[in-house]
């Protein structure tokens, strides 16, 4: 289905009849009948629109009223007190107002709504026109004036914006001239060129904040790993696996257990891990994988707890709440990381410092992230990774087909588990303890989010999208909201771009030239 | 023997709240083929709602019959007022622009507006737990036993019971007596035929989320007034453990909703009484996936056909 899309049918292949359908949206576009809401004035719409935000204000009034305006505090007595804030509901209420006017006078009650002007200007094949130029101008001229009176934090947030603006409409012009610029693989070569050079450009920069730049750089980089691993099972096969975060917690308690019992180092437990996962994928996986996607969501969600529970209550294996301490560290091929004369200062001669482990473990979290990327993005060419995507599109076509839908979702989960098992037992290692708080389901949400802010099935999307929620979750005034943002960001992607922040996907197989699906092809399943 | 008759009572009170969500959730499934997954998380506002409406009215075991009694009617009718209109916006939001789009972009929101909820409360009401003291007290004891056990039989849970067996008698009658009910069905056998037919889908949908989430706010209710203390988490655990009842019931069955509902209290009733209690959550966890894989239908429900 997906290959056989190209582009948009040039004039001269165009069939009878499809010209006057085209001018037909020419009219409605330009606010001509039959299509222009010729009977209503611009006053009879500013009405409609005051009314229409008028609602809004009293839903949002009912809404937030009640939980935002009476909090319940404790009071004297250990009974609860209500603390009011009738002054935060009425901004909240204000803002809705006002928002909802201005979607009313500017996209929905207009004939020029302001979306429309966006969407040319995000959109690589749309032309856009005079009047979007005006926005331009008018977002350049503000991010000028940002740029030059913003401060610490704001300054950090204008800076990024500015970056994104000029990315956006540099990408416009010069896909003017040069329409079909590889853009995902030359951002891919320039992100891994940064990734390798990190620490030297970290210690050319930061020298102050190398170890908080480093540790950062190591965390997104276990999340890029781990969105990349659920990317096979999510992106490619379509199952919505909502309990992810079990086989990375099989992955960590794996190393740490083995090398507990049996004191065994991680390079020899790394591999274990992953195919300790893979096995309780298959297990896990046996029995529910013939259930409907929304099913399959729910239940993988209960098996997560199911594994959560067990490692928190079965104390005399798993240590329980404690959890597992003295986690061994990794060595830099049997030299440790220590002060002895046997450790890897003293082998090269250099200072010993503590940043070299860490920077040891960027490198070794790069490596397995960049195996997991090359693994998922070969598979998805096999016949294997084709069985999925077809698999994601149509199940009853694919059954129809021959394929075995059964080992074709098995394959999918065990190889998703296995590099949640690989990424969970760095995890063990880097951390030196582990307890069942950090695998809680809200980790597997928050992994889920990772592939889908960034576009199901695409690997930079989700690099962009890592490094987003890190953004949000570093920033101290954002902190406290970043789940809710989190949330927020599923909601409003889901509605307005559904498939994701990088919404171009190549297909794995082409009859004669490479093309891309467009975003405005969304194939994936209506079965 | 006691000990069982006092785990009966327990289960089939825990019951009543399952089921009062379970019903949420079966009937947003039939409707639309969905699992709301925020479903839980409305189960949650609807107990924060009614718990603001007890402090602010000041309702307390001290109360006089009567004001007691008028009182709590009144928090429960704003507790499902305004979480109706919470339902109603989670729809309208998260849910109405994406029919028609690919298969998993209403569980995504789903689990999005989960997150919201379960965020926003926590922020606003603060992530402390919320103690309430008892206010329906008192209680009848059931026979003596030689043991010197005796089963207590408290006015809250017969409380929770009546209200339950009440409101999914009324209930029944609105899904068959109804014009509401009618066209409910009816969307529900076919959304595009009924459409045709002149049923308003889009308002039909609304008024099954606002349904279910004033259902899930009797629940929330009664959940407070059992066991006293909420935070902003119950929503996960209950949500699951009603959705395991819809499932075990058969999911779109009404019926279905309330017997799984009582089932799973039982079950996690026994489980607690007679096995570890640690692991009661692992026990109700593990009859949902045993009941999807071997029983997919549901105790009550239809087997459903794959259609081409």
């Amino acid at each position: 289905m997906a290959a056989e899309v190209t582009e948009q049918p040039t004039a001269e292949f165009r069939p009878e009849g499809a010209e006057i359908l085209d001018e037909q949206r020419a009219a409605a576009m330009a606010g001509e009948p039959p299509f222009a809401e010729t009977t209503r004035t611009v006053g009879d719409r500013l009405i409609t629109s005051l009314k229409d935000s008028v609602i809004a204000a009293v839903i949002g009034l009912v809404l937030f009223g009640p939980l935002v305006g009476l909090e319940t505090v404790p009071g004297s007595e250990s009974r609860l007190a209500v603390n009011q804030r009738w002054g935060v509901v009425a901004i909240i209420v204000a803002v809705v107002f006002a928002g909802r006017l201005a979607l009313n006078l500017l996209v929905w009650h207009t004939d020029y709504p302001i979306t429309a002007s966006f969407g040319r200007i995000f959109s690589r094949t749309e032309r856009m026109h005079q009047a979007d130029w005006i926005i331009v101008w008018v977002v350049a001229a503000i991010l000028a004036v940002l740029n030059y009176y913003a401060t610490e934090l704001a300054e950090l947030m204008v800076i990024v914006a500015t970056i994104a603006f000029v990315v956006v409409v540099g990408r416009k012009v010069f896909a003017a001239y040069i329409p079909d610029l590889p853009y995902s693989q030359i951002f891919g070569g320039l992100f891994l060129l940064f990734a390798i050079a990190l620490p030297l450009i970290a210690y050319g920069l930061l020298p102050d904040q190398l170890r908080y730049v480093m540790d950062q750089a190591v965390v997104m980089l276990a999340y890029i790993m781990l969105g990349w691993g659920l990317n096979i099972v999510v992106g490619y096969a379509g199952l919505l696996d909502l309990g992810y975060v079990a086989f990375y917690a099989v992955g960590a308690y794996s190393f740490a257990l083995i090398s507990h019992y049996f004191g065994l180092s991680f390079w020899v437990c790394l591999p274990l891990a992953g195919i300790l996962s893979a096995t309780w994928g298959l297990i896990l996986g046996f029995p529910v994988l013939r259930l409907r996607g929304d099913y399959l969501a729910i239940v993988t969600i209960a098996f997560g707890e199911i594994v959560r529970l067990i490692l928190l209550n079965w104390a005399d294996f798993t240590g329980g709440p404690a959890g597992i301490g003295h986690i061994p560290q990794p060595s830099f091929f049997g030299l440790p990381f220590d002060r002895s004369e046997h450790g890897v200062a003293a082998f090269f001669g250099v200072p010993f410092s503590p940043i070299l482990r860490i920077i040891w473990l960027y490198y070794i979290i790069l490596v397995l992230a960049l195996i997991t990327g090359t693994i998922s993005s070969r598979l998805r060419r096999l016949p294997i990774g084709r069985a999925w995507e077809a698999l994601r599109e149509d199940e009853i076509a694919c059954r129809s087909l021959g394929i075995n839908t059964r080992n074709t979702k098995l394959t999918a989960f065990a190889c998703g588990a296995m590099f949640a098992g690989f990424a969970g037992s760095f995890f063990a290692t880097r951390q030196g303890f582990i307890s069942p708080e950090s695998f809680n389901s809200g980790e597997s949400f928050l992994i889920l989010a990772v592939v889908v802010l960034g576009g199901l099935g695409s690997q930079l999307g989700i690099v962009i999208s890592v490094i987003f929620i890190n953004a949000v979750s570093e920033l101290r005034q954002f902190h406290e909201y970043r789940v809710l943002i989190v949330g927020l960001a599923l909601v409003l992607i889901m509605v307005w771009r559904p498939r994701g922040l990088i919404s171009t996907r190549f297909p794995s197989v082409q009859l004669r030239d490479r093309k891309k699906v467009p975003a405005a092809v969304p194939a994936e399943g209506h079965g | 023997m006691e000990y069982f008759l006092q785990q009966l009572i327990n289960g089939a009170t825990l019951g009543s709240i399952y089921g009062l969500i379970a019903i949420g959730y079966t009937m947003v499934y039939g409707i639309i083929g969905m699992i709301n997954f925020a479903h839980g998380d409305i189960f949650m506002v609807g107990a924060f709602m009614a718990l603001i409406a007890i402090i602010v009215i000041g309702v307390t075991a001290a109360t006089p019959f009567f004001v007691l009694v008028l009182a709590l009617i009144v928090v429960l009718v704003v507790a499902m007022v305004l979480t109706s209109v919470w339902g109603w916006t989670v729809e309208r939001i998260a849910y109405r622009p994406l029919r028609g789009s690919f298969r998993l972009a209403p569980l995504i929101t789903a689990i999005g507006m989960s997150l919201i909820l379960q965020n926003f409360v926590q922020l606003v009401q603060s992530a402390r737990v919320k103690p309430l003291p008892p206010i329906i007290t008192g209680g009848y004891s059931l026979g003596e036993s030689s043991g010197g056990y005796v089963v207590q039989l408290s006015n809250i849970k017969i409380v929770i019971v009546v209200i339950t067996v009440t409101l999914m008698v009324a209930f029944s009658l609105l899904i068959s007596r109804t014009a509401l009910g009618r066209s409910q069905r009816a969307c529900e056998q076919d959304a595009r035929m009924a459409a045709l037919l002149g049923v308003n889908v889009d308002r039909t949908i609304s008024l099954t989320f606002v349904i279910g989430a004033a259902l899930a706010a009797v629940a929330g209710m009664m959940f407070l007034l059992y066991y006293g203390v909420i935070d902003f988490y119950i929503g996960f655990n209950a949500g699951i453990k009603a959705f395991t009842a819809a499932v075990l019931g058969g999911i779109g069955s009404l019926p279905g909703a309330m017997l799984g509902g009582v089932v799973i209290g039982m079950i996690e009733t026994f489980w607690s009484a007679y096995f570890p209690a640690a692991y009661k959550d692992v026990a109700a966890f593990s009859i949902l996936a045993i009941t999807l894989i071997f029983l997919p239908s549901g105790l009550l429900g239809k087997p459903e056909v794959e259609k081409v």
